[in-house]
């Protein structure tokens, strides 16, 4: 093994240091600081074709098979929030990762940074809810991993998961496969985490209270499967909300995007405080929806077959992917107009009146 | 929704858009002086609905954007204290001063906070007596009696460590600055609901009758936004100048008094400075005298800083009309809302950010 030391004086930043030469709370907003932080600074420092995909898994070939791996880690704030906790959030999470491939997940890790000071009764609740939520997925928790900092060094409970699952014959799902033609489908109401985390985050009351929509998608993938081997893009929509997805998928696919403002499923609930607080829900955080590009000619098994399964009883189309306009994702307005629906640079801001 | 899916109506926004082309014979400039109905305008598609010859001008309403750089260093410079936690509504986070922004501030160890209320600010005073909290009070007439409630409050129960950098202005001298203006091709206004739900609209009949401009209060919904366009090409069409209120549902003529009586309290009129327009005398609110021990600028001596606006950015002819965002040489290529060279093209109520958001497809100059 030879010895050279980095050469630090040719190593250069890739990322415009004249914006942020610190990490921002919006390079993990989702948004644009997000994606070119990865692209940009991880994406070369470990240069792989595999990585190069950005799926939300990898696929891997393994002596023949493909497997689907996915890694995870929640910071979430505050731990407890209505609709789920940390732990069933971490699980969902990358269990919903390695569906979104077409692979049902197997067995996963779990690694937990704890902070000095925090009640174990509150770790055994959360402990609980990750065991709760892995049996609910169908995945074994096999392999785990504790770590403890300082108290006030962390917010009481880091989790990360990782997990594989196997990618079945004849389904080949990536978010580079869309094509014009397809048929735009969401699983259900958007933006509903997002409000769920904010409404007790930030102390804001709504009038009712708004639960996180965090579940397990591996099903209601299988389901849709079931209907039909052909579906060309899954993606789920968590932070950067339907819009940071959705203009992954077109920038990927090098397709345009359309979608009818007037068909997007949004809660009365979600609706209002986005109003009152200036957000747009198409930006806001999902955990337990997907959206998914299938052709055409199996649109109608496949809605048929998300509609009958508990995860996907919202499902509705709200749009189809276009040849116009490769990259960018438009929304046709209520009112007959039309805009460009962009990803937000960082987190998106509540605006001042 | 109730009050909201009403005034989103397709059917009724086909009528009255119907209703424009029908009565639209000349072209005609009128400005949106509101952010917020700049917001609506681009997000609905508005402009690309109404005729041709009806040109939107996007005013200098909106908060963030007219903002002078120098009182975002003096937050820079007071959020960087050790001994302050700096609270501010969300969208001033990003907006860019001489060399960093709030953001980068927290990401230096500053304590940089988003509330939602000046009254949350308040509360950390409250609950962290050790701590100095201060208040970025900026915002047109809007926002202004929430953080007049806030100082007062602050005097009323004694919390000493709490204080606001005011950097408040108001609508009706920005109208008349635009009037005044020998360049100005504005022709009738739609006035700001949500300002006027407050002030009432009272302060605009002198206007109407000096300028002979006409001028309709008006919401934030689309098809407020088009009632309002279509009530002033109404009234240029006929030769009409005169005072209108389209958002009588949350506006009244004598607005709201006690609202009214607690801004009289806490703040009195000051010349202000306006992001890339300049002073406009009599433009704004400052702490009245009985309430000056609260004024963050005096607190944390930062009143002698001075800083150069960006000399590319033309944000000043963008607020006041005479250019439309895309024809400022920057736009879409030195400056875009990744890299904003002005406040236009921050805050998401801004004329730049909403031109680049919803309007680079037809726009060659913009790649993404």
């Amino acid at each position: 093994m030879t010895d050279t030391p980095p050469n630090l004086e040719a190593w250069t930043c890739p990322l415009p240091l004249r914006d942020y030469p610190t990490i921002v709370l919006g390079h993990g907003g989702g948004g644009k600081l997000s994606s070119e932080l990865i692209e940009h600074l991880f994406l070369p420092a470990f240069a792989n074709p595999t990585l190069a995909g950005l799926g939300d898994s990898a696929i891997v070939d393994v002596g023949g098979t493909r497997v689907a791996f996915s890694t995870d880690s929640f910071v979430v704030q505050p731990l407890f929030f209505p609709g789920g906790n940390i732990g069933e959030l971490a699980v969902n999470g990358t269990v919903n990762d390695i569906a979104m491939s077409g692979a049902q997940p197997m067995v996963m890790s779990v690694g937990f940074i704890l902070e000095e000071g925090l009640p174990l009764d509150r770790l055994g609740v959360i402990a609980e809810s990750t065991g709760a939520a892995a049996r609910a997925a169908g995945v074994e928790l096999v392999t785990g991993d504790t770590k403890v900092v300082d108290q006030g060094h962390g917010d009481g409970v880091y989790l990360n998961t990782s997990g594989f699952g196997i990618v079945p014959e004849g389904v080949a799902i990536g978010p580079d496969r869309a094509l014009p033609g397809d048929v735009v489908i969401v699983s259900g109401d958007i933006g509903v985490h997002g409000i769920a985390i904010m409404s007790v985050r930030e102390g804001i009351e709504f009038g009712t209270v708004v639960e996180s929509d965090t579940m397990p998608l591996n099903g209601l993938v299988a389901a849709m499967l079931g209907a039909s081997r052909d579906l060309h893009a899954l993606r789920d929509p968590t932070r950067g909300g339907l819009a940071a997805t959705l203009n992954e998928i077109a920038r990927s696919s090098e397709v345009g995007v359309e979608y009818e403002e007037r068909l997007l499923p949004v809660p009365e609930a979600v609706a209002s405080a986005c109003g009152f607080l200036g957000l747009d829900p198409i930006h806001v955080a999902n955990e337990g929806k997907l959206v998914a590009m299938v052709p055409a000619a199996v649109v109608d098994d496949v809605l048929a077959a998300m509609l009958a399964h508990p995860a996907g009883s919202g499902a509705t189309v709200i749009g189809r992917v276009v040849e116009d306009h490769p990259g960018v994702v438009v929304a046709r307005t209520a009112i007959g107009g039309s805009r460009i629906v962009d990803t937000q640079i960082g987190q998106q801001l509540p605006r001042i009146c | 929704m109730k009050y909201l899916d009403e005034f989103h109506d397709p059917a009724l926004a086909r009528t009255l858009l119907d209703d424009l082309h029908r009565i639209t014979t000349r072209p005609w400039a009128i400005m949106e002086v509101c952010g917020g109905q700049t917001h609506s305008i681009i997000r609905y598609g508005i402009d690309q609905l109404i005729p041709e010859e009806i040109e939107m001008i996007h005013g200098p309403g909106c908060p963030v954007c007219v903002t002078p750089l120098e009182v975002i260093d003096k937050a820079l410079a007071i959020a960087a204290r050790d001994d302050v936690t700096f609270c501010s509504f969300g969208d001033m986070l990003r907006v860019p001063g001489s060399e960093a922004d709030l953001f980068r501030i927290k990401s230096g160890g500053g304590d940089v906070r988003i509330v939602y209320s000046p009254l949350d600010a308040l509360r950390i005073a409250q609950e962290t007596p050790e701590r100095q909290v201060v208040f970025f009070g900026i915002g047109f007439e809007t926002t202004a009696p929430a953080n007049a409630m806030a100082v007062h409050e602050a005097k009323r129960l004694g919390v000493e460590n709490f204080s606001m950098l005011v950097s408040h202005v108001l609508v009706p001298p920005a109208i008349s600055a635009i009037m005044d203006s020998p360049v100005t091709r504005v022709q009738g206004f739609l006035a700001a609901g949500h300002v006027c739900s407050v002030m009432g609209y009272w302060e605009y009949d002198p206007l109407v009758d000096k300028y002979r401009v006409p001028i309709v209060v008006t919401g934030f919904e689309p098809l407020d936004v088009l009632d309002g366009i279509r009530r002033t090409i109404t009234q240029l069409e006929a030769g009409r100048a005169e005072l209108e209120n389209a958002y009588p549902r949350a506006v009244n003529y004598e607005g709201n008094k006690p609202a009214q009586a607690m801004l009289a309290d806490v703040f009195e009129v000051t010349d202000r400075a306006w992001r890339g327009i300049g002073v406009i005398p009599q433009s704004g609110w400052k702490l009245s005298e009985a309430y000056r021990d609260f004024d963050a600028e005096a607190r944390f001596d930062v009143g002698d800083i001075e800083v150069q606006e960006s000399a590319v950015c033309r944000s000043g002819e963008v607020l006041q009309g005479l250019i439309k965002p895309n024809e400022c040489e920057a736009f879409g290529t030195l400056c875009t809302p990744r890299n904003p060279l002005g406040a236009t093209m921050v805050s998401s109520e801004g004329a730049c950010a909403a031109y680049y958001q919803y309007r680079r497809l037809d726009d060659p100059k913009v790649h993404r």
